[in-house]
């Protein structure tokens, strides 16, 4: 077996941080910081490296300001909240900015966050010195991303797309929330001070001018820094859409054996061919077509009679002594290995093998090529399709193996908003079912076999998490107001829903993109 | 690797995405002792080991050449109208041995290393580079740092031929006056004028950098590369695990321990280690037995990376050469006709380990004093990118057990130094044979096999 030194289990492995597929990337926690005025594409951003971060293993979580707000103050009136000369709304504001650096705190302390996202406008200086300083105290590194941006089209779009259906325009028609919206960046204006070159100089930070034509980078510290900027430089907001799909049926698959390299049966084949005239009756300009490096999905991307490029790195999970088997025979011959695997199928590694967490590092420079180019129908395999619809639909380490990507069905995908929309499409081919659910209750490994602490050092979650609840205006401490608040005494647990979510059934081909 | 021709066909066996349709021009911008040099030849190193056929094109080589004898700076004063005919002369003919490269001889990339600190020097670029269709990437050194510079002159320009007969003193104020002939004409790239152009502005060796209209891929990763490299001084230590079991028995690949010799060597190393007195010191092994075992014996904490797993020979894992001869004769052959393309069945070549093993390069790049304790195909890998060697070359590196490689990066290059720990262990190494056909008899094949158990 392919894995660390048999070692007796009560030794602790001290001098080993993790052996996860690469190192640690930074030893503090880090605070990234949003600057900009509003409808600069913040939250989206925001939104966006984190989904990033927590796929590639830094489990990092957004505190969106905007959201603290408007859980203190229940209605939104208009653009006066806003105003810079509004005391009252000042004192809610700062307080909820102090609040969701507490929670800042607790996240790094208590849930073993290793990155912070805080998303607000952070354009005064006071401001962010109130977060340098609460960093310094807390020894965490700060790195700033100020997204700067003078195109009123991009505004434009960027009201229209993420501004009018925000809860705070819930009961205004079009020109009243544009209006107001346009009058709320104003305010802010009067007492933006951008990031200064010079004055600035010491601090960590990326520039975007422009939605990315532009970028200045100052003092990159470290490995996560290098990664993030990297990152930035790559996304673009240009429509687009990705199309994925799974090789047709294999002969192996048809005799239900995994991994291997097969060539197609006669319904592949049929899959193939039905695949290049939905594709042709899509119109896509500049498709580009992957595809890996195994027969199965060369012999597809054949069928469309287009140019195709080949990356090894989508070659389906090596499953090393298991390559070939069925299931059963994996039952027969390993059957505490199937078992361990069952009970943590992300991270679990095939001896000579590979884990889904493998094939996640192996996979990232294919999203970030992804994140550069257009449109891209990706023809690959089932594990390497989890991990790349975890990546778009932000799933968790826990969801991801079990993500459902069944033979001859395409997965439409289009940004929209702060998310993705999905659209499944059947291509009508019947192909036998290779999907195995989570077992009910999974097997317990004889004792002798309980994984040892190795296989499980890291806390890895793999999606944003939820935002934190946030404490009501009167938990602030604020107390004469002259705004509305509902003072609810509602006490049930309410759960903050993403303002921006998206809401996937999975379970019929049915998908639907809706707004809550 | 150079050598290692990426065809530009998308249609067949591609090992990678195509980085680019059309070839790129990367144009270095800055007054001397900026590092222009440094990073071109660094950068082309990387490019070509990523698998990017680069060349670089230093105008300063060509001057060399044509004006055979330099006397002093008053050739670069900006009033001499000699000198600025033969500089305008050679730049052209680099730029038309660039073409050379980029057109018939297949290359990818061509860095013209130059000042070229004039806004009419970098038109007449572009203009090439229109004609020709090749995209054009600015890289811009800014630097003040009198102490940078000073140490820049230092470590390249007293060795340069210019100064083979002057003394310190005199090269460096000859040097220094060079520089004052170019500051009063040069032009920095404008982020108002040059705003339609691609380029990275590197400011204060790292510090700072301003990056505009990154255009496609290649450019992309150049961006991620250069924004990655530092030029603090460290020392990088390569070695393979101690030799191990399988070592013992000549047989390929797998995850066996260390025998007791491997284990000695591993104290051993900790010896040195200790002696070597390094500064935050970090190490890296890869997730087999072997190279975990050996780090064991080092007092200090480790790092595991999968992507230091040595190659996987596929079916051959296990296996002794004779054996794969015996049962992979026609394999054992075309492995030793191209040992840098040819992949093991079920397995990787080295050409899929240089990928896979990238993200170490750049994490190498970014890091100080690292001891990597890997595999021989691996330390092959990482040593062909810091020793700048081809495809051809480096599946034959010689990299033994029991012995360390410090690479110091010194001027242009690295400096290597090869220690033995004085602990006995097989060889391992397998030159090439003469006889690499497909008919050849096993001896012929087996010749060049190590001796062992």
């Amino acid at each position: 077996m392919a894995q660390t030194p048999n070692k007796p289990q009560v030794r602790k492995r001290f001098r080993c941080d993790s052996i996860a597929s690469v190192p640690q990337f930074t030893n503090s926690p880090t605070m990234i910081v949003m600057v900009g005025l509003p409808a600069r594409g913040k939250t989206y951003i925001s939104k966006k490296l984190t989904r990033y971060l927590n796929w590639i293993g830094v489990p990092t979580k957004v505190f969106n300001v905007g959201q603290y707000r408007r859980d203190a103050v229940r209605t939104y009136k208009n653009f006066e909240f806003f105003r810079p000369d509004n005391e009252e709304a000042m004192k809610i504001r700062k307080a909820c900015a102090r609040s969701a650096l507490s929670d800042v705190g607790t996240y790094f302390m208590l849930e073993h966050g290793q990155a912070a996202v805080f998303d607000a406008t952070n354009t005064t200086r006071e401001r962010r010195e109130i977060i340098l300083s609460y960093a310094k105290d807390n020894g965490y590194k700060v790195f700033f991303i100020e997204s700067i941006c003078d195109d009123p089209e991009i505004i434009a779009e960027n009201i229209k797309q993420v501004k009018l259906s925000s809860p705070d325009y819930i009961d205004c028609d079009k020109e009243e929330a544009v209006a107001d919206f346009l009058k709320r960046i104003e305010c802010y204006k009067v007492t933006y001070v951008p990031l200064d070159d010079d004055k600035d100089s010491h601090l960590s930070y990326i520039k975007i001018f422009n939605v990315g034509s532009r970028y200045l980078v100052n003092r990159v510290q470290d490995h996560i820094q290098s990664r993030i900027v990297y990152y930035l430089m790559n996304i673009h907001v240009t429509p687009r859409t990705i199309y994925l799909c799974r090789h047709g049926e294999s002969e192996l698959n048809l005799v239900g054996r995994i991994g291997g390299d097969s060539g197609l049966s006669p319904r592949g084949t049929q899959f193939a061919g039905a695949l290049g005239k939905y594709i042709k009756s899509q119109s896509i300009p500049d498709l580009k077509v992957w595809t890996s490096h195994m027969k199965r999905t060369i012999q597809t991307a054949e069928a469309l009679g287009v140019p195709y490029e080949q990356w090894k790195a989508l070659n389906e999970i090596d499953a090393g002594v298991c390559e070939d088997l069925t299931y059963e025979e994996i039952q027969a011959n390993y059957p505490e290995e199937f078992a361990l695997r069952d009970q943590d199928k992300y991270r679990y590694r095939y001896p000579k093998g590979e884990s889904y967490e493998d094939l996640v590092q192996r996979l990232e420079p294919v999203i970030m090529e992804l994140e550069r180019q257009e449109n891209v129908l990706v023809v690959c395999h089932q594990a390497v399709m989890r991990c790349l619809l975890a990546y778009f639909l932000d799933k968790s380490a826990e969801e991801l193996p079990y993500l459902k990507c069944p033979l001859h069905t395409v997965l439409k995908l289009t940004p929209v908003a702060y998310g993705c929309k999905v659209e499944s499409v059947s291509l009508n081919v019947e192909a036998v079912n290779t999907h195995r659910d989570r077992p009910a209750a999974p097997d317990e490994p004889p004792c002798a076999l309980l994984a040892p602490p190795s296989r499980h050092t890291r806390v890895q979650p793999m999606a944003s998490p939820t935002p934190t609840r946030a404490p009501r205006l009167q938990d602030l401490g604020v107390t004469s107001l002259s705004l509305e608040v509902l003072q609810s005494q509602d006490t049930t647990e309410r759960s903050v829903p993403h303002p921006f979510g998206i809401k996937l059934n999975l379970n019929n081909n049915q998908f639907s993109f809706s707004h809550f | 690797m150079r050598g290692s021709d990426r065809s530009l066909n998308t249609h067949n066996e591609s090992q990678r995405v195509c980085m680019t349709n059309c070839p790129t021009l990367i144009v270095m911008v800055g007054l001397p002792a900026r590092g222009k040099t440094y990073i071109s030849k660094k950068l082309t190193r990387y490019l070509n080991w990523i698998g990017v056929p680069t060349k670089e094109f230093n105008v300063g080589q060509y001057r060399r050449e044509c004006l055979k004898i330099y006397k002093n700076f008053e050739f670069f004063r900006q009033d001499n109208e000699e000198g600025l005919k033969i500089r305008r002369q050679c730049a052209l003919t680099a730029l038309n041995d660039v073409r050379e490269y980029l057109g018939v001889e297949g290359g990818q990339v061509a860095v013209f290393d130059a000042t070229n600190t004039t806004q009419e020097r970098r038109n007449t670029i572009m203009k090439f580079a229109d004609q020709n269709e090749y995209k054009v990437f600015f890289v811009e050194s800014v630097c003040e740092d009198p102490n940078v510079i000073a140490e820049n002159i230092v470590q390249v320009k007293l060795g340069s031929p210019d100064y083979t007969d002057c003394n310190t003193e005199e090269a460096i104020e000859d040097f220094m006056k060079r520089i004052k002939c170019y500051e009063n004409s040069y032009q920095p790239l404008d982020e108002v004028v040059d705003r339609a152009l691609s380029y990275i502005k590197i400011m204060d060796v790292g510090r700072r950098y301003l990056v505009n209209r990154v255009q496609d891929h290649i450019q992309s990763r150049i961006v991620y590369y250069l924004m990655n490299i530092h030029i603090t001084p460290r020392s990088i230590y390569l070695c393979r695990h101690g030799e191990s079991d399988l070592n013992m028995k000549g047989r390929i690949g797998g995850d066996s321990g260390l025998t007791s010799r491997g284990k000695e060597f591993a104290q051993c190393l900790n010896h040195f280690i200790q002696e070597q007195n390094i500064r935050d010191l970090k190490v890296w092994t890869s997730q087999m037995k072997r190279t975990i075992q050996t780090a064991e014996a080092l007092s200090m904490p480790y790092e595991q990376w999968k992507a230091l797993n040595e190659i996987d020979a596929g079916v051959c894992e296990d296996m002794s050469y004779e054996e794969i001869q015996d049962h992979y004769p026609q394999e054992f052959a075309l492995r030793d006709q191209d040992k840098y393309r040819y992949r093991y069945p079920k397995g990787e070549s080295y050409e899929d380990l240089v990928q896979r093993l990238e993200p170490v390069i750049m994490e190498l790049e970014r890091q100080e004093n690292v001891l990597v304790v890997c595999h021989q195909a691996v330390m092959r890998c990482l040593l062909a990118y810091f020793l700048d060697k081809s495809a051809d070359e480096l599946p034959y590196l010689k990299c033994p057990l029991h012995s360390v490689l410090k690479l110091t990066p010194v001027a242009y290059g690295c400096k290597v130094e090869s220690i033995f720990l004085n602990v006995e262990a097989v060889n391992t190494h397998r030159d090439k044979p003469e006889n690499v056909n497909i008919s050849r008899l096993a001896k012929e094949a087996l010749f060049t096999v190590p001796a062992h158990q």
